[in-house]
């Protein structure tokens, strides 16, 4: 999947969700993910360099993903 | 049976607590208090004569026919003015009033031609029967005198024709077009014998007048004076079917006339508790697609995009596909295989492919065109209040105070509820009418229209809606208007105060948000203490509130607005989204979407899985399935390979044209189910004809949760020699061409499965339904006979902890797609009246007349800026890609703002629109796209070679084995 695209999705689910405050934002947007992405779209972005992603966004998938080591992170 | 109108009770339903009896002929009849003689007299069984009245007009009182003798009273009163009084004796036909009548008849007569036998209406003709009723037999007058006869027929509008000479100038059709539809297109000119009726301005014809060509003044005419052209070629009809609108989420039922298998006319039902007796042009008048020459009658198969389209047998054509799904699964794994429900198709054809690519292709990869107008209201309401559904039925407008309406053109995309809140709209303040506040870019015809005027219209900046919400709530709050009881006794609390101390932020005044909403800061604060003090309080909303990155966001926004102010639970009130197509909401109930199972239940819900498991006899992937754009974007990487779409047209109706390309051409076998070759099925390698919803037997689920069936009054013509079939019966033979053993013998029993599974469809069947003419899910145990109004004694969310209503923080975040010096104007997109969506089925009948082209709408000062003139051809131009149309220059849009609809492949909208998508349901933002707009003389490059493109993948060779 387009990297570029999962990290803009998350993004965005974490800044629409950030008024709440970091943690309840943080649990909101792993969460979310957790509900709506499909495994593929879950995988890309465990794999992918999380240093691009903004903080909540981070927060959210280190929580979801905290030791998942990049290769089995592969697409589909 | 034989054919007969649906009976006409002379005057309108009247609702009271006392019941009157009174003596009619000697029959003693018992009715509410209110009714007129005339109906009472209907109602048991009588019929007193009558020219003037229907039941769905208010009484006139000016044919004179209807008049009857009651005892004590002096003279002979119409019945149809007349109300009942206890212990009334009333005499409906004696010798005085025979006499009367004859006269009144004679007069009628002399002006009236005399070709019965000849004409159209022949047997089905209101002025004939009561002649008939009367026992006319000559005329004293003659018929030499001056007359009417041989006045010019008008026959501009392409569907019915008005024929002045046969007139009798009863004004139905102008109380109908004032009182039913609410144009007030028609006027009676002149007085007494010189009266006529005109459409618009003297030399006005039909088509040059503001008439939207509903047919209400059709349906009202006695005489042949207005009357449907069908009726003239096909001849009267000599049998009915009741079925349901296949275009908008209205759901209007209709009484399809028919001869033999020809449909004569469509006329709207009486009974129909969405419609009530009333429709637009498209359900009354564009069915002619069915017979339309493009649709596909074969099922069409090739290897490859760039080959011509072959004919084959459905044996063939199945085969063929199951064998190329069958191998992607081997080969990439159940993931790469995926599906696209339609809101177009009957529940149970939905229903049906969900559980095709749930059980069958083994993934979740299920999507429904619902993704693209209305997932965040899913999301949105599902998450506030527990249910993904609008929590009114229609009828509850008649009891709204204040009426908002926001990111919806009812009058053009659901005309008939239009109608019904217009008609609330107007009632003056004796009958305590409702206000109107309009939240909308352009100024819709809601805002001014005659009779209807907004008390307030907030001409928003487009992407703006959750910046004016919060604003409206922060005036509520900080004003003190929220309802705290209602708050305290169904909502959390300490959410609610969250969400107060939120929106009373500074930053949240209308005054700051001016900057960024262009909204007047005291219109806004006045709409907003308007809609909290004003009494019963509704919202309505369309996709210019779904259709934004902040689609869900703003859902969640009218959600909080109306628990704040109290405004859910009772009639008059709730917060209703306007579905666009006519089975949205059904769409979105039969577990369309990847992540969940019908009736709302999370793909990753054990009990709820186990249910499905132990049904099917197979298991169920637990994870989310891919959404429709996840689908290309995967399918761009090589995971996602066949997609099967049913009743859909994602190329033209997704946004990013070239991006769905790019994806379709990415797959393998790409599988399109529907009438025409659509613009999807340029990258097809699988074509399967579709049955019409006049060819199918099932049931659509309006905006107000409404079951209602469609039934069949045709056989399939998808199908060489008889060889047709519905619609699920296509799905089925794939399934079991992909050796699945489905057996079902009828879409009756596709609903008994969905009612075993799903429990807010738990009491429904089509045995019910046709018992009950239609049911408002939740249908169950604790509702057995259907849910009008949801939420009454609280929220459906948390049902055991009573305080379910959940506030939740919507913050304003701006969307990506934003102006600067190359892309100054904010592009929104909508639709209107005579064309339905993509146009695939509007564009293939005569409602062409209205709307032939795209047009781009552009406020005078920007058009002058560009030297650009009513007419001219520009370019239209985004990020993503350009195209070219003409423009209408009008000051329905704001400077900064251009509007356009999407109706025509040709012009091709969204090639512009991007990919920005609502946040929670990847909803495509098609109401925001910052755009240039500049002179052009033609076609673009990829418009021309697109059309060429199309032609070449739309070619059909000669079959080469004709035994197939
Ligand atoms: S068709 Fe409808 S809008 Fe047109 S004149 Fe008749 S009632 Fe009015
Ligand atoms: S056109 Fe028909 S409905 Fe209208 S006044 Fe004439 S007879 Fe009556
Ligand atoms: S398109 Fe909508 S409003 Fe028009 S007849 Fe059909 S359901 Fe009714
Ligand atoms: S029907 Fe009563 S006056 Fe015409």
């Amino acid at each position: 999947m387009d990297i570029a695209q999962l990290h803009y999705m998350a993004n965005q689910i974490a800044r629409n969700l950030a008024a709440n405050g970091d943690e309840s934002a943080i649990a909101a947007t792993a969460q979310h993910i957790t509900d709506f992405w499909e495994p593929r779209m879950k995988a890309g972005l465990f794999a992918s360099d999380r240093a691009a992603l903004d903080p909540i966004a981070r927060a959210a998938v280190e929580r979801l993903a905290p030791s998942l080591p990049p290769d089995q992170g592969r697409q589909c | 049976m034989g054919y007969e109108r649906q009976p006409d009770f002379g005057t309108p339903e009247v609702s009271s607590a006392t019941t009157v009896t009174l003596a009619i002929d000697g029959r003693e009849v018992s009715v509410p208090l209110g009714t007129t003689v005339m109906r009472a007299a209907a109602l048991s069984g009588g019929s007193i004569p009558k020219l003037c009245a229907s039941d769905n007009l208010a009484q006139f009182g000016s044919c004179r026919l209807c008049l009857v003798e009651v005892d004590g009273m002096r003279g002979t009163p119409a019945s149809c003015t007349t109300p009942v009084a206890e212990g009334m004796v009333v005499h409906t036909q004696t010798p005085r009033l025979q006499k009367l009548r004859k006269g009144v008849m004679e007069l009628y007569i002399s002006d009236h031609p005399l070709d019965c036998l000849t004409c159209s209406a022949n047997n089905d003709c209101e002025l004939q029967d009561q002649a008939a009723a009367v026992g006319l037999r000559d005329v004293r007058y003659g018929y030499s005198g001056e007359s009417h006869l041989g006045l010019a027929a008008d026959t501009s509008n392409p569907y019915f024709d008005f024929d002045p000479s046969k007139c009798i100038a009863c004004s139905r059709c102008v109380r109908a077009c004032d009182e039913v539809q609410g144009t007030f297109a028609l006027t009676m000119d002149g007085r007494g014998f010189a009266s006529q009726i005109s459409a618009g301005q003297a030399g006005d014809d039909f088509m040059a007048s503001d008439c939207v060509s509903c047919g209400a003044c059709v349906q009202a005419c006695p005489t042949a004076t207005l009357q449907e052209k069908a009726v003239k070629e096909i001849g009267r009809p000599e049998r009915s079917v009741i079925t349901t609108c296949a275009y908008c989420g209205v759901g209007c039922t209709f009484r399809a006339e028919m001869r033999g298998e020809q449909v004569v006319r469509m006329v709207p039902w009486k009974d129909g508790k969405a419609n009530h007796g009333h429709s637009c042009v498209k359900g009354r008048f564009a069915w002619g697609y069915a017979n339309h020459q493009d649709r596909i009658r074969s099922p069409m198969i090739r290897e490859t995009i760039d080959q011509p389209w072959r004919e084959v047998s459905w044996d063939v054509a199945l085969t063929f596909t199951a064998d190329r799904l069958t191998a992607i699964k081997t080969q990439y794994g159940a993931r790469a295989l995926g599906g696209i429900t339609s809101s177009r198709c009957t529940n149970e054809e939905t229903f049906l492919v969900q559980k095709l690519v749930r059980a069958g292709f083994g993934s979740n990869n299920v999507d429904t065109c619902a993704r693209v107008c209305h997932s965040p209201t899913g999301y949105g309401l599902k998450t506030t209040f527990g249910t993904s559904a609008g929590t009114q039925d229609f009828d509850s407008v008649d009891h709204s105070d204040v009426i908002l309406v926001i990111g919806a053109n009812p009058t053009d995309a659901h005309p008939v509820f239009a109608s019904r809140m217009k008609r609330r709209l107007r009632a003056d303040a004796k009958n305590g009418g409702a206000k109107l506040i309009v939240i909308d870019p352009r100024r819709i015809d809601l805002v001014l229209s005659p009779h209807v005027e907004a008390a307030y219209h907030l001409p928003l900046q487009p992407g703006t809606n959750v910046a004016v919400l919060t604003a409206m709530a922060h005036v509520i709050v900080t004003e003190g208007l929220t309802d705290e009881a209602f708050i305290r006794d169904r909502c959390d609390w300490d959410e609610y105060q969250d969400w107060a101390r939120f929106v009373s932020d500074d930053r949240h005044s209308p005054e700051i948000l001016e900057a960024v909403t262009r909204v007047s800061a005291s219109d806004l604060r006045g709409a907003a203490r308007l809609f909290a003090t004003g009494g019963n309080g509704a919202i309505y909303y369309g996709l210019g509130v779904t259709e934004h990155s902040q689609g869900s966001s703003t859902v969640m926004a009218i959600a909080n607005l109306a628990m704040a102010t109290g405004n859910v639970g009772r009639p008059g009130v709730g917060v209703n989204p306007l579905r666009g197509q006519n089975n949205v909401q059904g769409a979105c109930d039969m577990g369309s979407f990847p992540h969940e199972l019908s009736g709302y239940r999370h793909i990753s819900d054990d009990s709820a899985r186990a249910l499905f498991e132990a049904d099917w006899q197979v298991a169920l992937d637990p994870e989310p399935g891919l959404r429709i754009p996840n689908m290309l974007d995967a399918a761009l990487d090589g995971s996602f390979r066949a997609l099967y779409v049913q009743g859909e047209d994602i190329l033209q109706s997704d946004p990013n044209t070239h991006h769905v390309a790019a994806g379709l051409k990415a797959m393998e076998c790409v599988i399109v189910h529907d009438l025409f070759l659509n613009e999807t099925a340029d990258y097809a390698h699988v074509f399967l004809p579709g049955s019409t919803f006049l060819e199918k037997t099932g049931t659509f689920t309006n905006a107000e949760r409404r079951i209602q069936m469609v039934r069949k009054v045709m056989e399939p013509a998808n199908g060489p020699d008889g060889g047709g079939m519905e619609d699920w019966q296509v799905t089925q033979a794939l399934a079991n061409a992909m050796g699945l053993d489905w057996n079902y013998a009828n879409s009756g029993e596709i609903m008994d499965e969905i009612a075993r599974l799903t429990p807010s469809f738990a009491g429904v069947s089509h045995a019910r339904l046709d018992q009950a003419g239609s049911l408002q899910w939740p249908v169950d145990a604790a509702h057995p006979d259907g849910s009008p109004i949801m939420h009454v004694d609280g929220f459906v969310r948390g049902p055991n902890d009573k305080r379910g209503g959940k506030f939740v923080v919507t913050d304003y975040v701006p969307t990506d797609e934003k102006t600067g010096p190359r892309y100054p104007l904010l592009l929104t997109t909508g639709r209107i009246l005579s064309q339905y969506n993509v146009g695939a089925q509007t564009r293939r009948t005569q409602n062409t007349v209205w709307h032939g082209e795209d047009l781009l709408e552009m406020h005078p000062t920007d058009a002058e800026n560009r030297g650009l003139g009513d007419g001219d051809w520009v370019r239209l131009a985004s990020r993503t890609g350009e195209t070219t149309l003409r423009l209408a220059v009008t000051d329905r849009v704001a400077a900064g703002v251009v509007y356009t609809t999407f109706h025509h492949p040709a012009t091709q909208a969204n090639v512009v629109t991007t990919e920005f998508s609502d946040w929670a349901t990847n909803c495509p933002e098609y109401k925001v796209t910052a755009v240039q707009i500049t002179a052009s003389n033609g076609p673009t490059q990829w418009q021309e070679s697109y059309a060429s493109w199309s032609a070449k993948s739309r070619r059909t060779a000669v079959p080469a084995d004709p035994a197939e």
